[in-house]
């Protein structure tokens, strides 16, 4: 393999590896927000002892987040730095606004978050965890203003030859709501606030089919489930919106979505299936002419297809194809199961339906199999582009960098990425097993909490 | 020589801060890791990590930071020296990563082996660390081959020059005794005894670095040296520098920990102030052909993008200075295992 393959494999991984953390903190950072609100208000142990597992629970996800986080900010110098030469101009403001309203906001609170339940007072540490929660949707913001502007470039003009070519900011206002930002950014938040959510859903269904801490895992669904069932039926919405946007602003990707290759006819909405670009044939159960009806209220009206593309401006068709419908299909399910739990939840039968918890525990891969596939689809479907209709991915790779250094890296990489996940898994389910103690009481609970 | 206050000088400062407070903060803690096998049990290795524990992860934010910076404001810089040094930057991340795991993860089993398994890769980590950081400001003071295209053309070993490895060793040195006067500070009784004995050896051995590094950049590299001779005015900053190495032992003898740790932090600082001015207006110096050097001229954002981000800046830092101040503030005092953190 030559050092592009090797640099885009392990960005992939590395990127892919990440994202399973940053989304739990998002989404159990609003949950713990509830919990100790419910706490300070009632003042009832059980949302004390519920509020101070999560916490726990948060700084292991947290500091592999972290840890991982690192190496993404790194990669781009180390192995696209042509691209880095390009973009820096530009994501210079997304990434200066990053740093300083958002890492250092979560990091710093998370400190009093976790150590500090003795040393301030509870609204004091309220507020803690309300800038930590705030501090990781910051986080958000700017990293897809940077990754949307990379789609759809905007507020930007080219300047210089050869090795100094690069985009040159023109209007900071103009890349935060650059065409695709805003949608993509509540697109990924509520993705992530379903991951917290759908995360606590799964532990909490364990201790109820356990029979265990079933009061601290009650109040945690009191919180959960509702926040579970209102981000998964945002998300057909906020998918919707950033549709309408790909249609617009990235045809070629909207076509691999839908295995679309005629560009005279109208586009069916695919359900399940595959499709081979070579033949031009996509075999699917699909509804005709529904994502011509859903982006324009017209089923018959034509949508760009695939041949409006040569073959070398086309993203890698098949793959976008399937991890867009695997995407959608997870949503669906999250849908379903968070509807049925809250039916059960709300009619006080959820304890005693086996079946439903065992499907709840096992959710928790849910979202993660959505949000990665998502972005699978995003970033795939971007190709062959790193920035979109400006630099090639082939053009943005490090000139100095050879296939062997790059396999150094995505070896050492990989090895170290497993020790974490295995590490991550076995304290995970140590704490989990271990549960909401007496130990996390108030006069004691500066003890281990991590 | 004058210094035009223009927007690419304020960012070197800029990055140069944050690049300061990085080794201000993570000096400790990673200094702390280089003397932690020296304390010996359980109990008092746990009150070291106790003593780091609610802020390591803040004070990498700050590298973290620092190279956001770097790519946001000299993204040339950053795509050279990333790309460039690529294997020095893949181990970095190695020990960051052990080190974070190592941290987290050490208490979490009773096993006396699983717990010495992460001590020793703890303390490995921040060694390496606190070494590639060195090298690589020594290579920075020595320069690297560079081309018309602004790419390296050196090899990992050309990294690995004597003098880069004095300047890491000599970094080593520094953040050695930096963290062991912080756990003089942060403990008590038996451990902060052994501890005051940490900062007497590790002054000993930094001063002797320092004394070398000094005499090899002078006799070697007088470009550093050369804007004290035309603004003797700077001469301020070496000179506040030994005063703040020399208060440290007179202080630590006195028994006042706070200013010892803070003649430190001094020293430290103006540490990095010498090493800025002698690379300014560079960024990274081209040798051979240094007149493909990257400057802050030919190597900045456009003045679009620094004026956005000094905005920014401006904006923010007084809240992350607030709110860092207050965190501190609120883990003040001693530390022991009362406290089981790790």
């Amino acid at each position: 393999m030559d050092a592009e393959a090797l640099a885009r494999i392990q960005f992939g991984l590395t990127a892919a590896f990440h994202y399973i953390f940053p989304p739990i903190s998002i989404g159990l950072g609003v949950i713990l927000v509830l919990l100790e609100a419910a706490y300070l208000k009632t003042k009832d142990r059980t949302w004390e002892l519920a509020t101070k597992f999560w916490v726990k629970i948060f700084a292991i996800v947290f500091a592999v987040g972290v840890a991982t986080g690192i190496v993404m900010e790194f990669q781009f110098g180390t192995n696209w730095s042509v691209y880095s030469r390009f973009v820096g101009d530009i994501f210079g403001s997304a990434l200066a606004a990053e740093g300083i309203f958002a890492f250092f906001l979560e990091s710093g609170f998370l400190a009093i978050l976790v150590f500090g339940w003795n040393r301030v007072s509870p609204k004091v540490h309220f507020l803690s965890t309300i800038m930590v929660m705030l501090g990781s949707h910051f986080s958000a913001i700017w990293i897809i203003v940077a990754n949307s502007w990379q789609q759809t470039p905007s507020a930007y003009k080219i300047v210089g030859e050869g090795v100094l070519r690069r985009a040159e900011i023109t209007d900071f206002w103009g890349l935060v709501f650059n065409p695709s930002s805003m949608d993509r950014l509540v697109h990924t938040v509520v993705g992530a606030w379903a991951t917290g959510a759908f995360f606590v859903l799964s532990v909490s269904a364990y201790y109820l089919l356990k029979k265990r801490h079933t009061d601290v895992a009650t109040a945690s669904l009191r919180v959960g489930i509702p926040f579970a069932l209102v981000a998964s039926l945002l998300q057909p919405l906020t998918g919707h919106s950033s549709v309408a946007g790909v249609a617009k602003n990235q045809p070629a990707k909207l076509a691999a979505f839908e295995g679309h290759y005629d560009s005279t006819k109208p586009m069916d909405l695919v359900l399940f299936g595959w499709t081979n670009p070579d033949t031009k044939q996509t075999t699917a159960l699909k509804i005709p002419g529904m994502a011509s009806w859903l982006l324009y209220q017209d089923a018959r009206r034509p949508v760009t297809g695939l041949d409006k593309f040569p073959k070398e401006d086309q993203p890698p068709v098949a793959w976008v194809f399937q991890t867009y419908h695997l995407m959608v299909g997870s949503g669906m399910l999250m849908i379903l199961l968070a509807a049925l739990a809250a039916f059960r939840f709300r009619t006080g039968k959820l304890p005693d339906c086996t079946l439903l918890l065992k499907a709840l525990v096992v959710s928790v891969a849910l979202p993660h199999i959505a949000n990665q596939m998502g972005w699978m689809s995003a970033e795939l479907g971007r190709q062959p582009w790193i920035v979109y209709g400006l630099l090639r991915t082939s053009q943005g790779l490090s000139k100095v960098v050879s296939a062997p250094m790059v396999l150094t890296s995505l070896v050492l990489f990989t090895v170290i990425y497993l020790m974490l996940f295995a590490l991550f898994l076995f304290l995970l389910d140590r704490k989990i097993k271990e549960g909401p103690t007496l130990e996390m009481s108030s006069k004691r609970s500066d003890r281990g909490l991590i | 020589m004058n210094y035009p206050f223009d927007l690419q000088t304020v960012w070197f400062l800029l990055v140069g801060v944050l690049l300061t407070g990085y080794a201000i903060l993570d000096g400790f803690d990673l200094g702390i890791g280089t003397v932690y096998l020296l304390a010996k049990g359980d109990k008092n290795r746990r009150t070291l990590l106790n003593a780091i524990g609610p802020v390591w992860d803040g004070n990498e934010v700050w590298l973290i930071t620092g190279g956001g910076a770097l790519f946001a404001a000299f993204p040339h810089v950053y795509a050279t020296v990333f790309s460039g040094f690529y294997l020095p930057f893949v181990l970095l991340l190695f020990g960051l990563i052990f080190r974070a795991i190592a941290i987290e993860f050490r208490s979490k089993l009773e096993s006396p082996r699983w717990r010495n398994a992460w001590d020793v890769s703890f303390s490995v980590a921040s060694v390496l660390i606190a070494l590639l950081a060195g090298v690589a400001l020594g290579n920075m003071i020595v320069g690297v081959p560079l081309n018309a295209e602004m790419e390296y053309t050196g090899t990992f070993f050309t990294l690995l020059n004597p003098y880069s490895l004095l300047v890491g060793v000599t970094t080593v040195a520094l953040f050695t005794m930096h963290g062991s006067i912080y756990a003089v500070l942060k403990t008590e009784g038996e451990l902060q005894e052994q501890a005051r004995k940490w900062v007497f050896g590790s002054i000993i051995f930094f001063a002797l670095c320092y004394v070398l590094t000094t005499m090899a950049t002078l006799l070697f590299f007088p470009h550093m040296a050369e804007k004290f001779r035309t603004q003797p005015i700077l001469l301020a900053v070496p000179m506040l520098n030994v005063l703040a190495l020399f208060n440290i032992p007179r202080e630590i003898y006195r028994r006042n920990e706070t200013m010892a740790f803070l003649s430190s932090c001094v020293a430290v600082a103006t540490l990095m102030a010498l090493f800025g001015i002698g690379l300014y207006p560079n960024l990274v110096l081209s040798n051979p052909n240094p007149e493909y050097s990257l400057t802050i001229r030919n190597a900045s954002s456009s003045d679009a993008s620094l004026t956005i981000m000094l905005t920014i800046a401006i904006l923010g830092m007084p809240f992350v200075l607030a709110y860092t101040s207050a965190i501190y503030w609120v883990f003040r005092g001693k530390v022991n295992t009362e406290a089981l953190h790790y």
